[in-house]
């Protein structure tokens, strides 16, 4: 029996984060804004965070697999990029929710759908600083044995249960910390 | 019961494509062997994705990554180009599964081998393995970890 997997990295300030900061559950996705399994636990997640709006703490990190997923790194660097103008989660869930075109037109379309400053993103990511957030976010998904997209790791352990909503809600309820 | 740690690790020559042949021993920093049930299932297809978005941290260290199940070359040709796969997949079928009974990880009842993974270091020698369930994907931290440590 392997030992279980653990998060390498602890969540700190740096990382993109919703719900309130002293929840009990910490849920930190590793996700792919390409990969259609996360594609379908968008919605499933977001149900969680209503269902446990008081107690659920939700961060996401990426782990672009860039050989199955060819436009999953730009739009990895677009999310960081919009994020650097606080703007993180709105970029995130146009992501998920326009998956099937993550074109490089559509992603600077996203953009300014958000409301962000297309200039100063394609700065940032001229400059490389979304690339290397995102390197190191795909670094630390892999010390933590992630093991494909969607990896959740549930208060600093990976859940290998299924991430549909009844399974998870039902393992998050029963937690000695959950609600 | 899978090879320990210490122990010699069998050499073995396989099929990576329909005509060439890939030996342990042409390596001469640590490989590591992961070996995975069958091509295509689910849990092996997102196994490989993981270890191929990594390879490049175990290239970064000198090793080399090698799966292995009991499927036919042509089948691994066409998985490896469909899945991206970024390092060879070594055909253990012939005769079928010698290389998996060699480290103790063959099943008998189903014809497969066990998910399991093993780093092999500079002197040949069993340095680090894990047998994980079926049905779950290891992840690739630990053979990460035991390819720094020896370094």
């Amino acid at each position: 029996m392997s030992e279980r997997a653990l998060l390498s990295v602890p969540v700190g300030p740096e990382d993109h984060s919703r719900g309130p900061l002293d929840a009990k559950l910490t849920v930190v996705e590793y996700g792919d804004y390409q990969c259609p399994y996360c594609g379908q636990a968008y919605p499933i997640v977001e149900k969680l965070m209503t269902t446990f709006a008081d107690s659920m703490r939700l961060l996401f990190r990426n782990l672009p697999l860039a050989d199955v997923h060819p436009h999953a790194e730009a739009a990895a660097e677009v999310a960081e990029a919009v994020g650097l103008q606080g703007k993180f989660w709105e970029i995130h869930d146009t992501l998920f929710e326009n998956q099937r075109d993550l074109s490089a037109a559509a992603l600077l379309r996203y953009v300014a759908d958000v409301g962000a400053d297309v200039k100063e993103a394609t700065k940032e990511i001229a400059d490389g600083g979304p690339r290397q957030r995102v390197e190191a976010d795909f670094e630390s998904a892999i010390r933590s044995g992630a093991n494909g997209t969607p990896t959740f790791f549930v208060n600093g352990v990976r859940y290998d249960g299924s991430w549909q909503y009844e399974p998870f809600a039902e393992y998050l309820t029963q937690l000695p910390d959950g609600s | 019961m899978a090879l320990e740690t210490g122990v010699v690790a069998p050499e073995f020559g396989l099929l990576a494509t329909p005509d060439q042949k890939v030996a342990l021993s042409e390596f001469d920093g640590p490989v590591v062997l992961i070996f995975y049930p069958a091509d295509w299932s689910p849990v092996c297809s997102d196994e490989l994705s993981v270890f191929s978005a990594a390879s490049r941290l175990f290239h970064a260290r000198g090793a080399q990554l090698l799966g292995i199940s009991v499927d036919g070359p042509w089948c691994h040709e066409v998985f490896k180009e469909q899945r991206k796969v970024a390092f060879p997949l070594l055909a253990d079928c012939n005769p079928k599964g010698e290389v998996a009974k060699a480290y103790g990880v063959y099943r008998e009842d189903d014809g497969t081998s066990e998910r399991a993974l093993f780093v092999i270091d500079r002197d040949g020698k069993v340095a680090w393995s894990e047998v994980s369930p079926v049905g779950v994907n290891p992840g690739a931290d630990g053979a990460l970890r035991a390819v720094e440590a020896l370094s």
